[in-house]
């Protein structure tokens, strides 16, 4: 996905004058060409975090495009209030995009992890964030967001699905596999629906993806559930639970259960892979199923 | 949405008077660079920040950012309210929110806004509050009130008009200062972009890396401006001034309260490197000296 996103990124700087890339060292290698073609427009401001948030305000306050870059760690926990004040406050919006979400880096430790980098964006905003399944996805997700003014979030995954799903730019819910009538709906974003569907073999489940779970289509959720007897699994590759309080809210007007998958919320003070993290938090197909029969089932 | 929305009002003052550009659209330039001065507008101000403030005893030069406010809008900025969206006006950041009366006062008395609104400082209904927000006051280039955010945004601003052919590196035909190319041949650019900081205000890391690297960036269309009336706790040791030199800036300290050094100072950049004013005024924690306007006068506030 990073490769796709140095693609289309490089692609918009040729093709958009109004497009603007800001660095913070993390990838200044990949977008050296582009760089050497638009040195005015590709800026790498050093390893300085806020500095690179607030630079993408300044330059959206001149109406440019700004295209902020780094791990998510950096890019999001580091440089909350520049987020919060430099963009948000000065009603201005940038295209932040993420490597390095939740445990992607799991060898470099919790000081390269950003769990909660969806949530944070929740207290701030309104922020659309893309979370992107496969490589493919990544390409149209960022040509549409570079397109207009909006804040926009595009997380992108070291992993993903072997193929790409969701119904382009759209952000609506596509459901990927289908239960029986009034079955429980598990919801999977981005980089967890190939798990989530290794693990509901087998069950009556319907399971719907999306790669943009802001703004979330409470729409689709609601018309996919049962009408008297809703029951929603989320999975979620960022902290557990980031979404509940919407899908409260879009069933508010009747009883439903729901249960929020997704990374915990402890420092677990372990290096490992990611496909450790996955199942030390339960994410891993196994975790995944276990979570989800004991709840459709209970 | 504020169940206020402000827009721009037909100015209570006249314009300031200009001989630059003047027959230029304003779509298309800023207005003119470097005004003569004004003998008489400068006395305007008193009876605008009582307004404000409500206090009669303290003398408006109580206020340490008033000389400087009062310079940039009256001598230097190319912007004036008939030019507050032109893409190429220079723009004026007050990154140091605290204590924002002078600002209002200035921006009332060069007709940015109605005099009207300085008395309702923070009122449910006011533009005007304890910092300023971009959003309610024409003119304001960006909210602030937390510091060490405005150098950032004013270098992507920078970035942002150099990107768009709207300022360019100048060449040392521009050392007047700010002349730009639009009083000459109609040229739209030349803009240029100046941010007032506190001395206590640089105690926040976020100024540094802006510092660096405008520097490093040779940025010789930024100006930064720092109050200096000694309020940072622990001090600036070696002169704060340093910590911009050592980065690449020009450097000038000079009175706070002298319009004509403060003139020179402002219109003093090189045309290579961004460019720092240090206007020196009185310590604001000294025991004998009148406190700026502030909600309680404490540095608990972050008043800086």
């Amino acid at each position: 996905m990073r490769d796709a996103f140095t693609r289309a990124a490089t692609g918009l700087l040729d093709d958009d004058p109004r497009t603007a890339l800001v660095l913070a060292d993390i990838s200044a290698e990949a977008f050296a060409p582009a760089a050497r073609r638009h040195p005015d427009r590709v800026l790498n401001v050093g390893i300085r975090e806020q500095l690179m948030i607030g630079v993408s305000g300044g330059l959206a306050l001149t109406g440019l495009r700004a295209i902020a870059h780094s791990y998510a760690p950096f890019l999001v926990d580091r440089a909350y209030e520049q987020i919060k004040l430099d963009l948000d406050h000065q009603g201005v919006g940038a295209v932040l995009v993420s490597i390095g979400g939740s445990y992607d880096a799991a060898a470099e430790g919790r000081t390269h992890m950003s769990p909660g980098d969806v949530a944070l964006l929740d207290t701030a905003g309104p922020w659309t964030v893309h979370v992107p399944g496969h490589p493919d996805e990544v390409g149209p997700l960022l040509r549409a967001a570079a397109g207009h003014d909006d804040a926009v979030y595009l997380r992108l995954a070291a992993r993903g699905n072997h193929s790409p799903h969701g119904d382009g730019v759209s952000g609506r819910l596509v459901t990927v596999r289908r239960g029986s009538g009034g079955a429980p709906v598990v919801v999977a974003v981005g980089p967890m629906l190939d798990a989530t569907l290794d693990a509901v073999a087998g069950l009556d489940v319907t399971v719907a993806y999306t790669n943009t779970p802001r703004p979330f289509d409470v729409t689709g959720l609601r018309m996919l559930v049962d009408y008297v007897d809703p029951v929603v699994v989320l999975v979620e590759p960022y902290m557990a639970g980031t979404s509940s309080h919407l899908v409260g809210a879009a069933l508010a007007d009747r009883p439903h259960r729901l249960m929020s998958l997704g990374v915990g919320r402890e420092d677990l003070h372990r290096y490992g892979s990611a496909a450790d993290h996955d199942r030390w938090h339960g994410l891993d197909p196994a975790g995944l199923r276990g979570s989800v029969t004991r709840f459709v089932t209970g | 949405m504020p169940a206020f929305v402000a827009s721009p009002v037909a100015a209570p003052h006249p314009p300031p008077t200009t001989t630059g550009s003047t027959a230029h659209p304003p779509t298309s330039t800023a207005g003119s660079a470097t005004h003569p001065p004004t003998d008489t507008g400068y006395a305007a101000l008193p009876p605008l920040l009582r307004r404000i403030t409500g206090d009669e005893k303290h003398e408006p030069s109580a206020n340490s950012t008033l000389d400087v406010l009062w310079v940039l809008y009256d001598r230097i900025l190319r912007i004036s309210p008939q030019t507050v969206d032109a893409v190429d006006r220079d723009r004026f950041l007050l990154s140091k929110g605290h204590g924002p009366a002078a600002y209002y006062a200035v921006l009332a008395a060069k007709g940015f806004i109605p005099d009207a609104w300085l008395d309702d400082l923070a009122g449910p209904d006011s533009p005007l509050g304890h910092h300023p927000d971009r959003l309610l006051v024409p003119g304001v280039e960006i909210g602030s009130g937390s510091l060490g955010h405005g150098l950032g945004l004013g270098v992507g601003m920078l970035l942002g008009l150099r990107a768009q052919g709207l300022t360019y590196q100048s060449s040392g035909a521009d050392q007047a200062g700010g002349a730009g190319g639009v009083g000459r041949a109609g040229r739209v650019g030349g803009a240029r972009v100046y941010v007032l900081v506190g001395d206590a205000e640089l105690d926040e890391g976020s100024n540094h890396e802006a510092i660096a690297y405008a520097g490093s960036r040779q940025l010789a269309e930024l100006t930064a401006i720092v109050v200096d009336n000694d309020s940072a706790t622990h001090g600036w040791p070696g002169g704060l001034a340093s910590r911009f030199s050592v980065n690449g800036w020009t450097t000038t300290i000079v009175d706070g309260r002298d319009h004509e050094a403060l003139t020179d100072a402002l219109t003093g950049h090189d045309g290579i490197r961004p460019h720092l004013v240090v206007a020196r005024t009185p310590a604001k924690y000294a025991a004998s000296e009148p406190g700026e306007y502030t909600t309680s006068g404490s540095k608990e506030n972050g008043h800086a």
